[in-house]
């Protein structure tokens, strides 16, 4: 999130897409309630489901899966085409005024520089014109063919709102409805806020659906302020701070990129991942990106990590493709992977199609997963019947299942969707013999460290030499590695303008990431967690729930990252000369010396506003981007592309249907089925009773939602002659389930493209093991395409058939 | 006369008869709904967070126990924390049944090994699992480990994969992000992919 749960109460608008929070997160839904009745805020849900969050909307439409940029397109056309746009804030603070090269272009639904042979595109011509200091050319008349604005009038011209109707099924009148109140909120005393999740991320398009919706908050001036942003809602209680920590495959904590082939040193790596000024005057905070690498490299390789030897830059890993979750899965499955380790992960259950899944788990050697429940992972070589349909005795894979605590067993802190690093404590021992997810790891690695020591082998020096600070080394303490990824001062730290000043004395906890260094002198596991545990103690143990400012900040409860900032951007909610836009959601100010206000301010808090330094810093052009320059697969701007099954023979809004960019393996390509054979559309989604597939194992939920169940509206219930409660079978080109049939009116038939569709709803909390009735694994049936950005899987749009069984 | 409801208990305790108790103001009906207080008063209280959504639910923990060297103590009830700025004291169905979890009956207790083509688990010691998974681990590496590619020195191990908790705490993802690393493997990842 830019901003943060409570902070919903601000809104006068809130737009509920691509989530369901008042059934997969209520206690954070209340403050949409809240910003009801306390704040007369108006509510839209834009699903393809009547869910319990529609149910109390001020304006609910019900679009096809799949279509959403389609809608949000239009919306911006609307937003453009009616001069509701929050003009000041736009010539301002985003890149409207930038001109962009002449060699741009977009025709027939690509964007200059395709290649088709590598589905991928050369983004040269997505950049700015540069003068000859290397600055980008504006108009800031917005006038000039070439810049963003026009260009996005250009881009969004075809999506009318007769075009949105024609592909989400939304009709045109009810269309132009919403839009007329999201387009309220380009005053600048008025926000939006825009909630989104799953809905969103799960398709071969998702990255742009959540561009598409930043583009809309920045033309609309609600970025930065009260009650506005984007905000992800989340799925697990640590998504975040483990994103934040990267552990992921292209990553490394902070956002620091894992490096890759093209980095053979640190300089290079340095050089590239440090951006240059784009415009004058600019704060470009990511130029202390080496300040914060070398910090991290000294956090992890102490002593050892030296200016000669390049911090130990050589004991990082360096990639020479993505390794993300889809493309091991494949990996496994042509048998290149032997060893794979699920810590607290299901992924049989949480990966697209099973069949292959289960193919490629059956190729390794060896399987070890760490969790305190059973998972169908942990036992995907026994036998149950149509449900796990396996040959045991021919599955040779050695198998390791270690019971880990849970959350009441343990201390540590986790980073909620607000970005707040909250702390917790331990209030019972485990059960039996179970251990600690840090002591597995660490036992795994202190093991794995003495046999290198006793027999050598491959590069054995980071294993042997990293240091290992802790002081019960098989079971290091929350507490010192929460003090290690704050970061400490390994020599005292002073001040650049006045060197007689000492920041940091050696050997402190560090209170900013203003105070890291890239000389070696301090380290820093995490930069963005820098302050969580400073010489003051543990921050993100605070409990002082007041609210100084009313605005529902509580800046003493946790610690928020980063620099326990709130909300994210928040210059932006002053205008260009330093006052609030809206004095009822005062933030920050300039008061003739710096910025002061309710929260910490996410700029330099000296620069006067007469500099024109812009709000977002994290840019190096210090503007929010309409275009995204090439940071995006599959273009600057968000196109709509059908998903990968879609029920349509074309896209209607040109002549590529599916995202030209996103990476299809061959036999995956193979499994994709067509509408004649498979004519609905199915979306999967969670229940308000059940937590992915960990509640089928406690008894509550286990009563409350026994049963797998498919939904579906009366229109293709009909068609097929299925009454609510007969066992159906959903097939697609990758599998078959059964389960009950539930007939509902919360999914309508849409007139799409002059042809009805109808959505199927599938709810994926059962599998074969659990106190639940065992049911069939949903992403049996899903395909194994991802986003073309971070290859998310397409979870939320895709082709079968019903029957009745 | 005021009593407290603890105060309450004390004096029912100390063998004050009932019918005495309602004489002297005591409303039997607001004891009875008063019943679950009286379980959770002489129980330990510890601050947690909900590990389901990222709404990062405070709740509380009871347990029974006092946290004594020799007393294992038991959750027996979870609420929600009136005092935390987001759910100020409300659960969901999914949150108000936490303790479901904690105590679930199939919740795991002991490592657990599958040999090749085995129909079932047995149960192992930590010391085995470690040290097989370790072998297994260090052979797979010695043999996959590619040093160089061209000229360019690259320290990656890609035939291993490693799936990340996102349901486990920052420490838990820092240590596993370090150790996985310092191994060279590529392939991690976490919820935060699907």
């Amino acid at each position: 999130m830019t901003n943060h749960w409570a902070d919903i109460k601000n809104a006068d608008v809130v737009l509920v897409m691509g989530g369901n929070p008042a059934e997969a997160h209520p206690c954070g839904f209340k403050w949409v309630i809240e910003a009801k009745v306390k704040n007369k805020a108006r509510l839209i849900v834009v699903d393809p489901r009547f869910t319990r969050t529609a149910a109390v909307a001020d304006r609910f439409a019900q679009l096809r899966p799949g279509s959403d940029i389609a809608f949000l397109g239009g919306v911006i056309r609307y937003l453009l085409e009616n001069d509701a746009i929050q003009h000041e804030y736009v010539k301002a603070y985003t890149n409207a005024p930038f001109l962009i090269r002449e060699d741009y272009g977009f025709a027939d639904g690509l964007f200059s520089g395709y290649d088709e042979a590598k589905r991928s595109y050369d983004k040269a011509s997505w950049g700015y014109q540069l003068d000859e200091k290397g600055f980008a050319k504006v108009d800031p008349t917005l006038q000039d063919p070439q810049c963003v604005f026009q260009l996005l009038r250009r881009h969004y011209a075809r999506y009318t709102p007769e075009a949105v109707a024609g592909a989400t099924g939304v009709p045109a009148g009810e269309f132009v409805e919403i839009c007329k109140l999201i387009a309220s909120t380009s005053a600048p005393d008025r926000t939006m806020t825009s909630l989104y999740a799953l809905g969103w991320t799960q398709h071969s398009v998702g990255s742009q659906n959540i561009r598409a919706i930043a583009m809309i908050q920045l033309l609309l001036g609600n970025m930065g302020m009260p009650g506005g942003g984007v905000n992800a809602l989340r799925g697990h209680s640590n998504i975040q701070g483990l994103t934040d920590l990267g552990v992921m495959s292209h990553l490394l904590p902070g956002y620091l990129g894992l490096p890759t082939e093209k980095e053979p040193d640190l300089q290079t790596y340095l050089e590239k991942r440090t951006p240059k000024p784009l415009r004058p005057g600019q704060m470009n905070y990511l130029q202390n990106v080496p300040r914060f690498f070398v910090s991290l490299l000294k956090a992890w390789y102490g002593a050892e990590a030296t200016k000669e030897n390049d911090f130990r830059y050589d004991w990082l890993p360096k990639n020479d493709k993505t390794y993300d979750i889809l493309a091991a899965l494949e990996l496994m499955h042509q048998g290149k992977i032997d060893g794979y380790l699920c810590q607290g992960f299901n992924p049989l259950a949480s990966v697209p199609d099973k069949g292959k899944l289960t193919a490629a788990l059956s190729k390794l050697k060896y399987l070890v997963t760490i969790d305190p429940l059973p998972t169908e992972t942990s036992t995907f070589w026994k036998s149950h019947g149509e449900l796990n349909a396996v040959d045991t005795a021919s599955i040779k894979t050695e198998v390791f299942r270690l019971p880990s605590t849970c959350f009441a067993e343990e201390d540590g802190s986790l980073v909620n969707s607000g970005r707040w690093l909250q702390w917790h404590w331990k209030a019972a021992d485990p059960p039996g013999e179970a251990k600690g997810d840090i002591e597995i790891v660490a036992r795994l690695f202190l093991a794995l460290r003495d046999l290198y020591r006793k027999e050598g082998g491959a590069f054995p020096d980071p294993i042997l030499k990293m240091p290992w600070p802790y002081k019960i080394a098989h079971a290091p303490s929350p507490e010192e590695v929460a003090r290690e990824f704050n970061g400490v001062a390994l020599a005292d730290v002073l001040d650049p303008k006045d060197k007689t000043k000492v920041l940091a004395k050696e050997g402190e906890q560090l209170a900013t990431f203003a105070n890291l260094r890239d000389d070696g002198s301090t380290a820093c596991g995490c930069w963005i967690f820098c302050g969580s545990w400073t010489q003051n103690g543990n921050q993100m143990a605070r409990r002082d729930s007041s609210d100084p400012s009313g605005l529902g900040n509580t800046p003493g409860w946790a610690w928020s990252w980063p620099a326990n900032r709130r909300i994210l951007y928040n210059r932006a909610s002053a205008d260009p000369a330093g006052k609030p836009w809206d004095p009822k959601r005062r933030l920050l100010a300039w008061n003739g010396k710096r910025w002061a206000g309710a929260d910490v301010p996410d700029f330099k808090v000296d620069a006067p506003p007469e500099e024109g330094m812009g709000p977002f810093i994290m840019n190096a052009e210090g503007v929010g981007r309409l275009f995204a320059l090439g940071a995006m697969a599959e273009g600057p701007f968000p196109e709509h592309y059908e998903p990968f099954e879609t029920p349509l023979a074309r896209n209607p809004f040109g002549k590529v249907i599916s995202n030209p960019a996103a990476r299809l393996y061959k036999g995956d390509r193979d499994k994709l089925g067509l509408a004649a054979e498979f004519p609905f559309v199915a979306t999967t989604y969670r229940l308000t009773e059940h937590f992915h597939f960990w509640t089928q194992h406690t008894r509550i939920a286990a009563v409350l939602q026994p049963e797998a169940f498919v939904e579906m509206g009366e229109g293709l219930a009909r068609l097929r002659g299925i009454r609510n409660g007969d066992r159906v079978v959903v097939r697609s080109k990758r599998g078959r389930l059964e389960a009950k049939a539930m007939v509902t009116k919360r999914i309508r038939t849409l007139q799409v493209q002059g042809q009805e569709v109808h959505t199927v709803g599938l709810p994926l909390h059962w599998g074969y093991e659990g106190l639940t009735k065992p049911g069939y694994l949903v992403n049996t049936l899903t395909p194994f395409v991802g986003d073309a950005n971070i290859q998310t899987p397409e979870f939320k749009a895709f082709l079968v058939d019903v029957q009745k069984a | 006369m005021a009593h407290t409801r603890r105060q309450f208990v004390q004096l029912a305790a100390g063998g004050l008869a009932g019918s005495s108790l309602a004489a002297l103001g005591f409303s039997p009906a607001r004891a009875l709904a008063e019943v679950r207080q009286f379980k959770l008063a002489r129980t330990s209280e510890t601050r947690n967070t909900c590990p389901y959504c990222s709404v990062g639910c405070g709740v509380i923990l009871y347990g029974l126990g006092d946290h004594a060297k020799n007393a294992r103590t038991e959750i027996i009830h979870v609420e929600g924390d009136p005092d935390h700025p987001v759910n100020r004291g409300t659960l969901c169905p999914k949150g108000a049944s936490l303790l479901d979890f904690v105590q679930s009956p199939h919740r795991l207790k002991y490592p657990e090994y599958r040999a090749p083509g085995e129909p079932e688990f047995k149960r192992v010691s930590w010391d085995f699992a470690i040290g097989r998974i370790a072998r297994l681990m260090k052979d797979d590496r010695d043999k996959g480990f590619l040093q160089r590619s061209g000229d360019v020195t690259v320290n990656r191990w890609t035939s291993v994969a490693f799936l990340a908790a996102s349901a486990s705490s920052n420490e838990s993802g820092y240590i596993t992000n370090k150790v996985i690393r310092a191994l060279g493997m590529t392939a991690l990842d976490n919820q935060a992919r699907v």
